[in-house]
């Protein structure tokens, strides 16, 4: 989901049915794919660009919360928020190391994420003018990202499945440290109330867009499905999503942005109204409020460490020379 | 720009278990892989020892050959207790 549903993606494969009916039986019989198997050159691509998504999802991920760390109401949060980012970063590395166990490079992605070529969860591309909206990141974002994640855990590509059960493991802390913040400003002064209502309005909907657009609309969900690279559709996780979020809002008394949300008794089911896909793919093409700030931080990032990985190369190279000579000498 | 070298990261949950493998990291040099792998694999107390191993130094067997390497073993049954047929009134065996 961080990677919405394949931006872009091509699963085009062009391998022969008799190839394909041997490894659609093997994911039929729910067996694992391993990174030395056969498999299609579509399945190949798909899972590239798929785990590429969402590895730089979480990297660019750790920027708008980033921007609070500082500026944390207490140690205790200051704390927290420094672990989930710190968490981020990890997940982007395990998804960074799966992606690589199918023939990409660590700086193939690099390259691609700081060339705006490569895509991430357009969820980033907003800003987190408050506090609150560290809390709606949490409870929100967070909370779908764990609803696309879970059955991630039994993606048929094993590198991909085993580092999303990693970050599930890690990935409830920061739903619950979320919610946490957003109950405590729900309950606190009316303008901590508001706030937490405004981070909210602000959230809800580039929350619900993040499993991607409509299944109507989604051209490579059938491909994945049937690869169970995923194992539900859009809409399902997003309807998941929703019936576990509005009772949470209700509980702390805040009001989902939505005038169309109903109940529907006979699929015992939220409903919600119109979703602006307009909007979506205006942020997925580059237009949302921070897409340039975004990547003007990763390229400074990368462009400021540039000595660091140089002189670590030195540094390793000096050690083995060292090492080199010190066993010829004896 | 190249990449630097990759590690598999072994890890050891507590003594009395083995090292297990857990993922990788790019490093310059192996102190850097242990200090990456670290950050990377044990910031909730996952291990008490971390292994670094240089992927390149790793020989795996050859898929192709999984079935001429493995499928013996499957069907000899008779490796594995329950292949054998021990009355019940001679008690756990």
């Amino acid at each position: 989901m961080y990677a919405q549903g394949l931006i872009g993606a091509d699963a085009a494969t062009t391998e022969d049915a008799a190839f394909l009916e041997r490894f659609q039986a093997r994911i039929d019989a729910e067996e694992k794919i391993e990174p030395n198997d056969p498999m299609p050159a579509g399945y190949r691509k798909t899972l590239i660009r798929q785990i590429g998504q969402h590895a730089h999802s979480e990297i660019v991920g750790m920027l708008p919360e980033g921007n609070w760390i500082t500026r944390a109401p207490s140690l205790r949060r200051k704390a927290a928020l420094l672990a989930k980012v710190q968490d981020e970063g990890g997940h982007g590395l395990y998804l960074y190391a799966a992606a690589e166990t199918l023939g990409v490079t660590r700086d193939q992605m690099t390259e691609e994420l700081l060339s705006g070529k490569a895509k991430y969860s357009s969820i980033f591309n907003y800003p987190t003018p408050t506090w609150a909206d560290i809390g709606a990141i949490g409870w929100l974002v967070d909370g779908a990202a764990i609803m696309n994640q879970i059955p991630l855990c039994r993606c048929s590509y094993g590198p991909y499945a085993r580092a999303m059960i990693r970050v599930c493991k890690e990935e409830s802390f920061h739903q619950r440290q979320g919610y946490e913040i957003m109950m405590t400003l729900a309950r606190g002064a009316p303008a901590q109330k508001d706030m937490a209502q405004d981070a909210l309005n602000r959230w809800w909907w580039p929350s619900l867009v993040m499993f991607g657009p409509p299944d109507s609309d989604s051209v490579h969900g059938d491909q994945s499905m049937a690869w169970k690279i995923k194992r539900f559709t859009n809409d399902e996780l997003r309807r998941k999503f929703i019936n576990a979020t509005v009772p949470q809002a209700e509980f702390i008394d805040l009001t989902v942005p939505d005038p169309d949300l109903r109940w529907n008794d006979d699929t015992q089911s939220y409903e919600h109204g119109p979703i602006d896909w307009d909007e979506f793919w205006r942020v997925v093409k580059g237009h949302g409020q921070m897409n340039r700030d975004r990547i003007a931080a990763r390229r400074k990032a990368w462009e400021d460490g540039a000595w660091v990985r140089d002189a670590a190369v030195a540094h390793g190279e000096k050690r083995r020379t060292r090492h080199t000579a010190a066993l010829a000498a004896e | 720009m190249t990449d630097a070298p990759l590690w598999e990261v072994f890890i050891r949950p507590r003594n009395g278990l083995s090292h297990v493998h857990c993922g990788s990291v790019h490093a310059a040099d192996e102190v850097m892989a242990i200090q990456a792998a670290r950050d990377v694999y044990t910031r909730r107390g996952e291990g008490n020892s971390i292994w670094v191993v240089p992927s390149d130094a790793i020989t795996a067997s050859d898929p192709a050959l999984k079935e001429q390497n493995f499928e013996p073993a499957m069907s000899k049954i008779y490796r594995h207790p329950s292949f054998y047929e021990i009355p019940e009134d001679v008690g756990h065996m």
